[in-house]
């Protein structure tokens, strides 16, 4: 196929190999080795998109990461994916590419109105307008012509991970520099990572012809490549950008190198941590500012070297360059040397050095010194371009392209971002780096050192006499001169204030091409320098980067891994429907039919026994001399006079006062504990135990172990629970005699496995917790359950556990309390005013306002008609309409299958006093009355446990 | 206050806008002011607003370190709701969110308040619960809050996946809350308020108080010493460190507060999704880009600049509630600096310092309360006496212990 | 990111720590008046620039230590062990 716009023999590109792909769908065809923009130069393609604001006819202006314009949608077998810079797309087979942001099509786009009436569209006008009637009335046709891209259909098939490396130097960019500092390193003995955006390393030495160290480029980047890439303590990473610069010397890197294939693409996203790190990210070439310099055919000048010696591609037959310095001369004699009719060279200095004026001549080159270009001519494409001479006449010259320089801009993206300062050179009229608190070099370019093969001597910018709106400087966002102007006169001055009012450089390109010339304009303006001026912060991503990869493979079942029961599976077979539960997938009752469900485990409960897997119980042991005196300072109750042995309960407190958890606590020996904390606290309380006695009490001899996941619980309760537990070959007596009440005991089973039996109550029935070690899960469930079948035992969930509890009246720390509830407020004044000493949170119980009786307290309540409902969430209030007020609210509450009433538990204002009256309850309009009772429904007086 | 419509649009089109005058002036600190405000943020913006046009007092400095809106004002994620739970936060803040119904029109310069809802999600049945309990004192507090099915919701916002790891069970949508344009927020107010004759001064550092008696009389700046009737403390992350300068502590950590935008894709997220559970907070802005955060780094900090950890966390989390958004390529991600007190509620009014006032504390829910933070500081300062909504949220309530813990009900804090 | 110098395992990634906020905050006796207590529950040094803080290695060994760290730019400038005293950092 014909590709009109490329070179004979030319390139790094392999002609051997030749691949077709779609534009706009039409078939085209390019080489291995091509970037899509490189192919759709190749193949004469001059518009690629249509601009964010105005719809104007774009075309490739780079031939790298700065793209503004040729970002496309691009399908390689992953859905349509939108933004893609076609200047770093590899050109892949069968790749179909599509231009965006257009209607019909991106040679006629009926949006092109706005460019059209873009006089009524300056900077900041929809913060003039669409105030009447309001802006929801506009807000939907503004959104709809906003956005670049369309998000992909389909489900995404490419996988991510993410990587971690550390090196003792990260050397970010492969130019001449950065290999040189890669190479010392090396040769230094230190491990070393090569990190570079494109997919083949060398940076300028890819198509700048000029010899370093007297040797000829493509010679010396082999060399030094078969060097670096034999030593074992050098690592090359291609299609990987160093995406952001963190704290501590921790960069971030996006590595496509296995994205775009078609089978199994992989993005990874590299966190590497770095002793040190050489940034060798060269500069970006900026854009000259005159009339109509968006046209699709204006380009930077190295972008054009760039396209004629790696790709192959020339950007047009006639060419004219526009510049302002030496370096811009070097490509355009790049350029005619690669076949290109280079006509002549506009520069805006008054002169320039001999030896480049007899190089040029030597080139058939005209060459205009002193020369102000006013304005491109052509409508769809460049045709030629109007400039003043030195003498002030106005020139006319025709060319099918303009190659552009208004100097070089160093990257200083990740320098920035590592906490850099920039200084403003004068002289280079760039921003170079300065200080940074981090180990970071910058090395070549990057580093301000343009003048290694040639001079660089820029000129001043000189102001083009066209009109400032068809001046472009954004081309991303459509931000004109004359938009700068306003910002301007308006006052919005600094360089802050201009980019949020024009939005420029606030696009995807985060203004590589345009801040330079703005805040220079800027300066101008304002009588300042571009160093007065400063930037505008430099923010990671350098380039965006997939969200997928970002997040890697937290996904779905990784995605906050759940935590399984050690018996789980055991509990799937007998039917249990699993939620989660504080992080734990627990069976929440067993069968299918909810509500069913819960009330025949209930009544099994109380009138047989049932089987609960309660190992995800907290379980801390505290060991030492001190223990007991710990643990007195820990919890509200009194710890010391518990005998071995013995249960006690005990409430927890912040240091706030506020109730932070419960549980038992077991004294298994005069030095030894066993705690229990909720399921959900079981982590948090080690580290609360931990911290109190490493900062505050470290005298205190003891130690704290974790032991949730050593142990499993079958929990059996029941009337018939003695009768199950007893025939297991081993137990030991477990008569209330030996085993009364909020006791402990051990022994081992037959075969030798050892347990412990706690004999506690959540459900107001005779119950045991019996703790096995987590590995016999399984195998102990299932004895008991087959023990348990002439009991007519049956298994029971979370939320049936919850409605026993209910009906005991035993409150589920924050459920039925919250960020505000302290143990007066939920019954437990007597045991504080009892308690002696000190303990966590005593001193805040003593401020008046803890004290007040009109708090919010736990009461319980019962609704007044049966088979009313009301569900937790609903609030306790008085008055109605606009003086409805809220009181307290439902903490629990469910229909009671043992009692056959809707019983509940809540915090009320000044809930004591308030027993046996009644209370109005809201939940979403619905109100219902209720009564307010003793927070224990069930067996007040606990026979049943106790027996 | 007039200028801007679509009349003056266009007949400056036809003149090259070349008639446009500033929007507001760069005045030379003058020696003394009834009112200093410092920071020239959104809150010390508004309130300097309030002050000249509902109590008549006009001789008024806005003074700021760096720019007007150039802190958090210009940082966070944009949200203006009122679905509190207490209803002390209920009243402050659905306040603010009715003056920003009218902030437009009333200050003749478009913030672009777009309120197309907040969606709440809950993901488990205990979840539900507290939603269900939020969303009653949303509704008894006389805001508007809708409990949501999962049909519903997704009916709302398609692109949802329900069958997350934490699958989505049911929400709450408060209707009236949305979006809107940070920066022309702090402009608008900057502008109103320099009509009325108050000076923002830029780039002028407060470096001291100066103190009489236990009450104010100026202020020590970069610029030179000043006096001054009345001062007020706005600058967000840097409370603690005016108020040492001052001489007392507050109860506030300065932390990072993270977020992050995509690229700009065409509409696809009409509502903004919260979710605790998975936590994080989607929106998608006007301009099209996904807007996104969650939380602040956990520790210390008054570096501007955003971190790793969280950088992952709240992309997975968006992935997990909205995974169409895999292909989609994270643009650029920040921070700024919030002061988070005890109990997630502002201190606002009095301080120790007779004529001395403090609006601070905000947390990472600063911006939605601008107009009201600002109405009812100016009536706080014109009248030395706490305005009625504000009268808890006093710095006293520390030392009493009477916090008002959002934090304790609330789902995603922003 | 931060990668802090836990005293007992070495460098680590911040995730694997929990903050404690001030350092060498000593805790009051019950006795003392509302006003002592509350700042010594809700005031922090909340310093810009260097600060004393405790960090925990949570993920890994378990023990809480102190850090001198620069608030603004981050850099850690010390750790040492609980119980000792602050360092002088401008030796």
């Amino acid at each position: 196929m014909n590709q009109p716009f490329r070179t004979e023999d030319s390139g790094r590109i392999d002609r051997s190999r030749p691949l077709k792909f779609t534009f706009n769908g039409k078939t085209l065809q390019g080489f291995s080795g091509d970037t899509l923009a490189s192919a759709l130069l190749a193949n004469g393609i001059r518009v690629v998109s249509r601009s964010f604001k105005f719809h104007r006819p774009r075309g490739v202006l780079s031939a790298g990461a700065e793209e503004p314009n040729a970002l496309v949608a691009v399908d390689i077998g992953n859905g349509m994916l939108p933004i893609v810079r076609a200047t770093q797309m590899p050109l892949i087979g069968g790749l179909r590419a599509e231009s965006q942001n257009c209607f019909p099509t991106v040679g006629f786009d009926l949006l092109r109105i706005l460019d059209y009436t873009r006089a009524l569209w300056p900077a900041g006008f929809y913060n003039k307008t669409f105030k009447w009637p309001n802006w929801h009335a506009f807000e939907w046709a503004v959104r709809r012509t906003a956005g670049l891209g369309r998000l992909p259909s389909g489900t995404d098939v490419t996988r991510y991970c993410h990587m971690n490396a550390h090196c003792d130097v990260l050397v970010v960019g492969t130019g001449s520099a950065g290999l040189k500092a890669a190479l010392n390193a090396a040769r230094a003995g230190e491990d070393v990572l090569i990190v570079e955006q494109d997919r083949v390393a060398g940076g300028t030495l890819l198509y700048d012809r000029a010899a370093i160290d007297g040797t000829a480029p493509d010679v010396w980047l082999e060399d030094t490549m078969s060097e670096l890439n034999a030593r074992d303590n050098v690592r090359v990473m291609l299609s990987a950008t160093a995406a952001g610069y963190y704290d501590h010397n921790v960069l971030t890197i996006h590595d496509r190198s296995s994205a775009y294939r078609r089978e199994n693409p992989v993005e990874i996203f590299w966190k590497v941590r770095a002793s040190r790190v050489v940034l060798a990210t060269g500069t970006i070439e900026q854009p000259l500012v005159f009339g109509n310099n968006d046209l699709p055919g204006i380009m930077l000048a190295s972008a054009m070297h760039q396209y004629a010696n790696r790709y192959g591609v020339l950007c047009g037959r006639r060419v004219v360059g526009v510049v302002n310095n030496d370096l811009a001369w070097h490509s355009l004699f790049g350029l005619l040397d690669a076949g290109t009719d280079v006509s002549s060279i506009i520069d805006s200095r008054p002169s320039v050095d001999d030896q480049l004026v007899k190089l040029a001549h030597d080139r058939g080159i005209e060459v205009n010194f002193g020369a102000t270009p006013v304005r491109a001519g052509g409508s769809g494409t460049v045709k030629g371009l109007v400039y003043l001479d030195a003498n002030g006449r106005t020139e006319n010259i025709a060319c099918d392209a303009i190659a552009m320089s208004g100097g070089m801009s160093p990257v200083m993206h990740l320098y920035s971002q590592a906490g850099g300062k920039l200084r403003y050179d004068a002289e280079l009229a760039c921003f170079l780096p300065q200080a940074c608190r981090q180990p970071v070099s910058v090395a070549g370019s990057a580093n301000g050192e343009f003048a290694v093969t040639c001079t660089y001597n820029i000129g001043s910018r000189k102001r083009s006499p066209a009109k400032t709106s068809t001046q472009w400087i954004d081309f991303l966002h459509d931000v004109t001169a004359s938009d700068v102007e306003l910002a301007v006169r308006e006052n919005y001055h600094s360089v802050e204030h201009l980019k949020r009012y024009t939005t420029v450089g606030m696009a995807v390109d985060q203004g590589k091409t345009s801040n330079l010339n703005a805040l220079t304009l800027l300066g101008e303006l304002t009588g300042r320098t571009p160093g007065e001026t400063g930037t505008t912060t430099f923010r990671p991503m350098y380039t965006p980067v997939t969200m997928g990869a970002i997040a890697g493979n937290r996904q779905g079942d990784f995605y906050q891994p759940a935590k399984r029961l050690p018996a789980h599976d055991w509990h799937a077979e007998m039917d249990a429907e699993f939620e989660d539960y504080g992080g734990w997938d627990r069976p929440a009752y067993y069968g299918h039919d909810r509500e069913a469900s819960i009330a025949n485990e209930s009544l099994i409960v109380r009138e047989a026994v049932g089987l609960f897997d309660g190992s995800p119980l907290g379980k801390i042991e505290v060991k030492g001399p001190d223990a007991a005196e710990f643990l007195n300072r820990i919890y509200v109750n009194t710890v010391p006079s518990l005998k071995p042995g013995k249960i006690r309960y005990g409430l927890m407190l912040t240091e706030n006062g506020i109730v932070m958890d419960d549980g038992v606590f077991v004294r298994l020996a005069d030095e030894h504990f066993l705690i229990n904390t909720t399921s959900g606290h079981a982590d948090s309380i080690v580290s609360w135990l931990e911290e109190w006695h490493q900062c505050e009490w470290p005298n205190l001899d003891l130690v704290v172990l974790p032991v949730t996941s050593q142990w499993a619980v079958a929990t059996v309760a029941g009337p018939k629970a003695r009768d199950v537990l007893q025939a297991l070959p081993g137990m030991v007596d477990l008569s209330t005699e030996c085993l009364p009440h909020m006791s402990i005991a051990s022994g081992a089973f037959a075969d030798g496995t050892q347990y412990r039996i706690q004999r506690v109550s959540f459900t107001g029935e005779l119950s045991y917790e019996l703790n096995v070690p987590a590995d016999h899960a399984s195998e102990i469930f299932d004895r008991i359950w087959k023990i348990g079948q002439v009991h007519g035992i049956g298994l029971f969930g979370v939320e049936s556990l919850m409605v026993l509890r209910l009906e005991k009246g035993f409150l589920h720390v924050g459920v039925d309390t919250d960020g505000t509830s302290n143990p007066i407020d939920i019954g437990f004044g007597k045991i504080v005013a009892n308690k002696k000493g000190d303990f966590v949170g005593a001193r805040s119980l003593m401020r008046a306002e803890d004290q007040r009786t009109d708090r919010r307290q736990l009461i319980g309540f019962e609704l007044d008609v049966r088979g009313d409902t009301v569900l937790p969430g609903a609030h306790i209030v008085t008055g109605s309409g606009a003086d409805r007020r809220t009181e307290g609210f439902v903490t629990s509450a469910c229909n009671s299958p043992t009692l056959g009433k809707t019983i509940g538990l809540g915090l009320l204002e000044s809930g004591y006093e308030r027993k046996g009256k009644t209370i109005t309850l809201y939940d979403d309009g619905r109100i219902v009355s209720a009564r307010v009772v003793d927070a224990c429904f069930y067996d007040p007086s606990g026979e049943r446990m106790r027996g | 206050m007039k200028g801007y419509s679509v009349f003056s649009l266009v007949r400056n089109a036809f003149s090259g806008h070349r008639h446009w005058n500033p929007v507001w002036r760069t005045p030379k600190l003058r020696k003394s002011y009834d009112i200093v405000i410092i920071g020239a943020g959104g809150h010390g913006l508004a309130t300097a607003y309030y002050l000249a046009s509902k109590h008549g007092i006009r001789n008024i400095a806005v003074l700021d370190k760096g720019l007007i809106g150039g802190g958090n004002t210009g940082r966070n994620t944009q949200v203006t709701r009122s679905n509190y739970f207490w209803p002390q936060s209920a009243a402050f803040f659905d306040h603010s969110l009715k003056l920003y119904e009218n902030l437009s029109r009333d200050l003749n310069f478009n913030v672009m308040l777009s309120q197309r809802g907040v969606l709440t999600l809950a993901h488990s049945h205990h979840e539900l619960e507290s939603l269900r309990q939020r969303a009653n004192a949303i509704q008894i507090n006389g805001v508007d809050s809708e409990v949501m099915t999962p049909a519903e919701i997704k009916k709302l916002v398609p692109l949802l996946n329900m069958s997350a790891r934490h699958p989505v069970l049911g929400g709450f949508i408060q209707r009236r809350a949305g979006i809107s344009r940070h920066d022309a927020v702090a402009w608008a107010y900057a502008r109103a308020a320099d009509a009325y004759g108050v000076d923002i001064i830029q780039q002028c550092e407060v470096e001291g108080f100066d103190i009489n008696d236990g009450r104010i009389a100026g202020l020590q700046t970069t610029q030179g010493k000043i006096s001054a009737d009345k001062v007020s403390i706005a600058v967000a992350g840097h409370t603690s460190i005016m108020t040492a300068k001052a001489g007392f502590r507050v109860p506030v950590t300065s932390m990072a507060l993270q977020a992050m935008v995509s690229e700009p894709i065409k509409p696809c997220l009409d509502t903004m999704v919260a979710s605790s559970a998975i936590h994080m907070y989607a929106s998608q802005s006007d301009r099209g880009e996904i807007v996104l955060g969650a939380g602040a780094d956990v520790y210390t900090s008054y570096a501007q600049r955003g971190g790793i950890p969280l950088l992952e966390e709240n992309v997975s989390a968006l992935l997990e509630l909205l995974p169409a958004f895999s292909r989609l390529k994270l643009n650029r991600q920040w921070a700024g600096i919030v002061d988070i007190t005890p109990d997630t509620t502002p201190i606002m009014g009095k301080t120790p310092v007779k004529n001395l006032y403090i609006s601070g504390g905000w947390g990472t829910g600063g911006y939605k309360a601008i107009p009201a933070g600002g109405d009812t500081m100016a009536y706080t300062i014109a009248n030395d006496n706490a305005h009625p909504l504000i009268e808890d949220f006093g710095l006293e309530r520390f030392e009493i212990g009477a916090l008002i813990d959002e934090g304790s009900s609330s789902g995603v804090a922003h | 990111m931060l990668r802090i110098p836990c005293l007992y395992c070495g460098v680590r990634d911040e995730v694997e720590f929990r903050y404690g906020n001030d350092a060498h905050v000593s805790r009051p006796s019950p006795a003392v008046s509302d006003a002592e207590w509350s700042d010594y529950l809700f005031n922090h040094t909340n310093p810009k620039g260097v600060h004393f803080e405790r960090w925990c290695h949570v993920f890994g060994c378990g023990q809480w230590f102190n850090v001198a760290r620069d608030t603004v730019t981050h850099e850690i400038l010390a750790v040492y062990p609980m119980g000792n005293p602050a360092p002088d950092l401008e030796e």
